[in-house]
Parts: C-alpha cells; sequence; structure tokens
C-alpha cells in the first residue's frame, strides 16, 4: 500500500517536471529520426581517380563503373599532387605492363574501398573482353580450317558438321527479402538496439538522479524514519518510473514503426514487453548507482563506464569475428540480451516464448540488482 | 513513575577511527523536554540517529518506547524533524502533509482532520494549497515541524527545529511544545539558542561525545554559580 502512495507521490513529481518529461518523451524520437536522416543519406559514395600510364581499355572500363570518376595524368609527379591537393581520391599508376601502384588518399575508409573494388572489376572486365576477342579469333580460325577440310573432302565435312552458337540468354536475377525491401539499410539493422538503448538510458540517469535528490534533500531520511519498510521504497520506485518506461517504450516503438516505416516482422507487443523489461532493468541499475554517487555530476560520470561500453557490445557492431573475451564482456551487459531478443522480433519474427534465455537472463538481472537496492538501503536505516 | 519514553544507555558510537560517542547516557520520561545542546559535532545528530534506529551504537543500548532500537514498526509512533527540511519542493504543503501522514500510518478517515490541526499549529493553512517552491524558509520549517506532529506520536524527536523562524513563531512553537507536554508527550529537541535551553525541563549538554552536564536549567545555573544556560555553556566548555 504505501509503495503504491510512494508510487503516485513520484509520478505526480515527474508530471509537474516538464523539461524532465520531454526529455524521456521527445528527445528518444528526435535522436532516432537524426539517425534515420543521416544513415539514409550516405549510402551513396563517389570517387575521383586519377590514372598514369594506365592501359587504355582498363581506364575506360573503370571510367563506366558507377560512382567512379577517371581522369588521365601525363606524369605520376602531377597525378601524386592532385591527390595531395584532395583533387582526387587515389592514383593509379601501371609502372610496367599489367604492374599497378595505387596510392589511396585513405582519409576516407569507405572511398578507398570503393576505388579497390571498382579497379578490381575493372580488371576483370577487360581481361574478359581480351578473352572474348581471342575466343573470336579463334572460332575464326576454327571456320577457315573447316572450309579448308569441306573443299578438300567433303564427307568429312558433313560429319563434323559445325554446332551453330545460340544465343545464350541474358542471366537475370530476381531478389525476394525475407525482411524489408531493397531500400533497407543500416539503420534498420541497428533500430531494435537503438529502441533498447534509448530505453535503458533515460530511464536509468532519470530514476538515478531522483532518488538521488531525494537523498540529498533528506527526504529518504525522513522517509526512513516512518515505518515504511525498504522494499517499499523500492518498489514505489519499480512502479511509478515502470509506468514511465511504459508510455516511452509506447512512444518509441510506435513512431519507429509508423513515422520511420522501420518493419516489425514478429508482433508489436512482444517488442514492448522486452523494452518494458530493459526498463525496468536500467531502473534497478540507475537506483543502485545513484547510492555510489554523492551528487548529479557523479551520477553522470557514470554514463561513459556504464551505459556507452553497452552499445557498443550490444550487437550494434556483429562481435563474431572478435577475439573470445571481448564477446565474454557482452554477456554481463543487459542490453545485449535485450538487443538480441528484439533483433530477434523485429529481423525473424521470433515468437516470446522462443526467446526463455533473453528473458530469463533479463529477469535474473531485475531481480539481483532489486535485492541489492534493497539490501543496499540498509546504509541509511539499520532495519 | 511516570513512563520512561526514551532510555539511551551508555551509548558508544565510532566511525572509522573518530569517536562520535563515547559515552552517552540520556533519558525522557512522558511529559517531559530534554534539551540536547552542545557545539556542532558534539554528537547530538549521532544520538537523535541511534534513538531512532538508522545507526546502531557500537556499545550501550537504546531503549525507546520500552523497545530495543533498531525497530521499524516502532517509528510510526515517533514524530522526527530533521536538521534540513526535508520537503518534496514540487508538491504543495497539503500534498507533503498527505504523503507523510500516510507513510507514518496515519489512518485513512483520520488524515484529514490530523493534517488541518497540525497545519493550523504552525499557522500554515493558507498555504497548503501552494507548492513547497514558493515557501519562505521560515514556512519550510514550519510544514516540517507539523509532518513531525502528524499522527499525534507519543515522542516527538526535534534536531534544530526553530532554526530560521521568527520570534513570534518560535514563541507559539514553543508553546505548542508545553501543551504537548502536558499531554503527557515527550520530547527529545536539540538545539543552538541557549534561551531556548532555559524552556526545557531538562538540558543535557553534550562536549566530545561525553554528557557533561545533565539536570533541569535551573539546577545547572546554581551548579555553576552562573545566570544562563548560555554561562553554563561557556564554563563547561572551559572557554569562560
Amino acid at each position: 500500500m504505501r509503495a503504491l502512495y510512494i508510487a503516485r507521490r513520484v509520478v505526480t513529481e515527474l508530471i509537474r517536471d516538464k523539461r524532465t518529461l520531454a526529455l524521456m518523451f521527445v528527445a528518444p524520437v528526435l535522436i532516432m529520426f537524426l539517425m534515420k536522416l543521416i544513415f539514409t543519406q550516405s549510402a551513396s559514395t563517389s570517387v575521383k581517380v586519377a590514372t598514369v600510364d594506365l592501359n587504355n581499355n582498363v581506364r575506360t572500363t573503370l571510367n563506366d563503373i558507377k560512382h567512379v570518376a577517371v581522369s588521365k595524368k601525363a606524369s605520376n609527379a602531377s597525378a601524386q599532387q592532385a591527390l595531395r591537393d584532395q583533387k582526387v581520391d587515389a592514383v593509379i599508376h601501371e609502372t610496367s605492363a599489367s604492374h599497378y601502384t595505387i596510392t589511396y588518399a585513405n582519409t576516407d575508409a569507405t572511398k578507398t574501398s570503393l576505388v579497390k573494388a571498382g579497379f578490381n572489376a575493372a580488371l576483370t572486365q577487360n581481361g574478359m573482353k581480351t578473352l572474348k576477342q581471342t575466343t573470336v579469333k579463334l572460332s575464326r580460325t576454327v571456320s577457315q580450317m573447316a572450309a579448308t577440310i569441306a573443299r578438300l573432302s567433303p564427307q568429312a565435312a558433313a560429319a563434323m558438321k559445325q554446332p551453330k552458337a545460340k544465343a545464350q540468354p541474358r542471366a537475370k536475377i530476381k531478389s525476394r527479402y525475407n525482411y524489408g525491401d531493397k531500400n533497407t539499410d543500416f539503420f534498420d539493422k541497428i533500430v531494435p538496439i537503438l529502441m533498447g538503448f534509448f530505453v535503458f538510458f533515460f530511464v536509468f540517469l532519470i530514476s538515478g538522479m531522483a532518488l538521488l535528490k531525494e537523498r540529498t534533500t533528506g527526504t529518504l531520511d525522513r522517509l526512513l524514519a516512518t515505518p515504511v519498510r525498504r522494499g517499499e521504497i523500492v518498489l514505489g520506485y519499480m512502479i511509478s518510473y515502470g509506468i514511465l518506461a511504459l508510455i516511452q517504450t509506447v512512444i518509441i516503438v510506435l513512431t519507429t514503426v509508423g513515422f520511420m516505416g522501420v518493419e516489425i516482422t514478429g508482433s508489436l507487443g512482444a517488442v514492448m514487453v522486452i523494452n518494458f523489461l530493459l526498463a525496468l532493468v536500467a531502473l534497478a541499475f540507475g537506483i543502485l548507482l545513484s547510492t555510489l554517487a554523492q551528487s548529479e555530476f557523479q551520477m553522470m560520470q557514470f554514463i561513459p563506464i556504464i551505459v556507452i561500453p553497452q552499445i557498443f557490445f550490444s550487437g550494434i557492431v556483429s562481435l563474431d569475428s572478435l577475439a573470445s573475451w571481448v564477446k565474454d564482456i557482452s554477456y554481463v551487459l543487459p542490453l545485449t540480451y535485450a538487443g538480441n531478443a528484439m533483433t530477434q522480433i523485429i529481423m525473424d519474427g521470433t515468437k516470446l516464448t522462443s526467446l526463455g534465455v533473453d528473458i530469463g537472463v533479463l529477469l535474473l538481472f531485475l531481480l539481483v540488482l532489486t535485492g541489492l537496492n534493497v539490501r543496499g538501503m540498509r546504509r541509511y536505516r539499520k532495519v | 513513575m511516570t513512563t520512561r519514553l526514551i532510555d539511551l544507555k551508555h551509548l558508544q558510537k565510532k566511525f572509522g577511527q573518530q569517536t562520535v560517542l563515547a559515552d552517552v547516557s540520556l533519558h525522557v520520561d512522558a511529559g517531559q523536554i530534554l534539551g540536547l545542546i552542545g557545539p556542532s559535532g558534539a554528537g547530538k545528530s549521532t544520538a537523535i540517529k541511534i534513538a531512532l534506529g538508522m545507526e546502531v551504537a557500537d556499545g550501550g543500548d537504546a531503549l525507546v518506547l520500552a523497545t530495543h532500537m533498531p525497530n521499524r514498526p516502532l517509528l510510526g509512533r515517533i514524530g522526527y524533524m530533521a536538521q534540513d527540511d526535508s520537503l518534496y519542493d514540487a508538491l504543495t504543503g497539503a500534498e507533503n502533509l498527505r504523503f507523510f501522514g500516510r507513510m507514518k500510518g496515519v489512518k485513512k478517515d483520520a488524515l484529514a482532520a490530523d493534517i488541518a490541526h497540525v497545519a493550523d499549529v504552525v499557522d500554515l493553512t493558507p498555504a497548503l494549497a501552494k507548492r513547497v517552491s514558493g515557501y519562505s524558509g521560515g514556512m519550510r520549517r514550519r510544514l516540517s515541524l507539523a509532518i513531525a506532529l502528524l499522527g499525534d506520536p507519543e515522542l516527538l524527536v526535534l534536531d534544530e527545529p526553530t532554526v530560521g523562524i521568527d520570534p513570534a513563531l518560535r514563541r507559539k512553537i514553543w508553546h505548542e511544545l508545553h501543551q504537548l507536554r502536558d499531554a503527557g508527550r515527550g520530547v527529545l529537541i536539540t538545539t543552538h539558542v541557549m534561551d531556548e535551553a532555559e524552556l526545557t525541563d531538562e538540558v543535557a549538554l553534550l562536549l566530545d561525545g561525553k554528557v557533561m552536564a545533565y539536570d533541569a536549567p535551573a539546577k545547572l545555573e546554581a551548579l555553576y554559580q552562573v545566570k544562563t544556560i548560555e554561562e553554563v555553556f561557556l564554563k563547561a566548555e572551559g572557554v569562560a
């Protein structure tokens, strides 16, 4: 009963704090929107390449490749100068027949890899062209020989009967996408994790600050001078911030689906359940760490230590190729499990019932952290 | 024999290497006001915290309302007012009172009448609907005292209750405290204001974690052959 009154008080305080409310509800949506803009716009890069003594055929082929523009330079020195002046992104120098030296500006890794890939493609295409010409020459020789044979012995010619070259049908590729469509980009991949991250970040920060304030203004002491149980205080905070997190989750999920057009293969409800669970973990985490902070500023210091690492290890970048001890770090971070569960729900349409491990671990986090919180309040009252 | 509400026996408390309470014995009976005076850092607040069960003494025994502290359910029968105001700024005065009333376990049907009564005692009735963030320092102090009075507790523990309160209101508060005492309540009060110590029934002078003097104000003045408690204080401290 007291827990409900505490929850009501916390909610009343929050409703009157308009700025914090705006931070919780508007900020995540704004950031998601900005990220959507950025990751969608930077999809195509183009490069300028200077060539020196490059085989004409290769150069033309390279120039025909999308997003690659080629300019011919008379000497290696002038090409290198252009590179230094940032007029071109790379210099391709054919030092001797089929020996190439490529100098990259390498200020943008995307451009470097685009030049590499483009040049390789040009070489291959050019090789094919040469091969084709050789084939044409060869088949001409063959028909000349056949004509000679026919003149000498007609029977043999009939037996040989040259097979007629049939027009090869052009290869056609039809693409089908299990998730999303051909416009699916990096943003779509990180959306499930971002959603979880924002819920975690804001709930962690605001709940931690709230309890910290309660401690520094002395109201916690006063509260503990009443017969209230320590568990009731923690529960009261869980209920109030749980409600807030629920509203935040609904807003974030609905805007990403409705407004930014991210497709959710699984059920919307399942996404919200996982987000909500993560919010409760963040809440317990925030309350626990607030007991280690002496001021709001010290609470902020937990952001680079506790919050930011989670985003790196939660699946935004694939950890499959990393050393196993690096992967082990991710196992102690709650966002890993939430991110994994959300990615599966959103991309593969996995049902909640098949995500037992992730949900179980999140519940375990919640249970342990809450227990620690109730226990930790003994610092302020011994009973 | 009157009921002994607080009975602290030979309390000892250390924080790390620092001894805060060396040997403190105090008692408050029903119908008595005990004033606790002493310089800052003498251990007044620590003694109060042990009486409330916020801290546990390293030695000695703390009996409150015939129960060994710390004890959680007992806290509903004690009214506590801390040194700092400890109020929720975003809430109104009435909301603060209602919240703490519920935390103390005041019965639902009695709560409204109780709030009206304590607000009247501290003269805050007209300001109850205002948010605490708009209160003056004196108003905050009064609201804080009103919260301590909620639920008609048998024992009041007040840590510097009259700091920042103007003389007229201070007189009103002491009048109320005397009425509570006469109704059989016990009050433990710490103060820096020496003429307030004259208004108590007994004064305990705390210095370096020890009780230096402990008697009725008039008797102490006679013992130290001085006119006021302030002089007793200075003499006991060895300044004069």
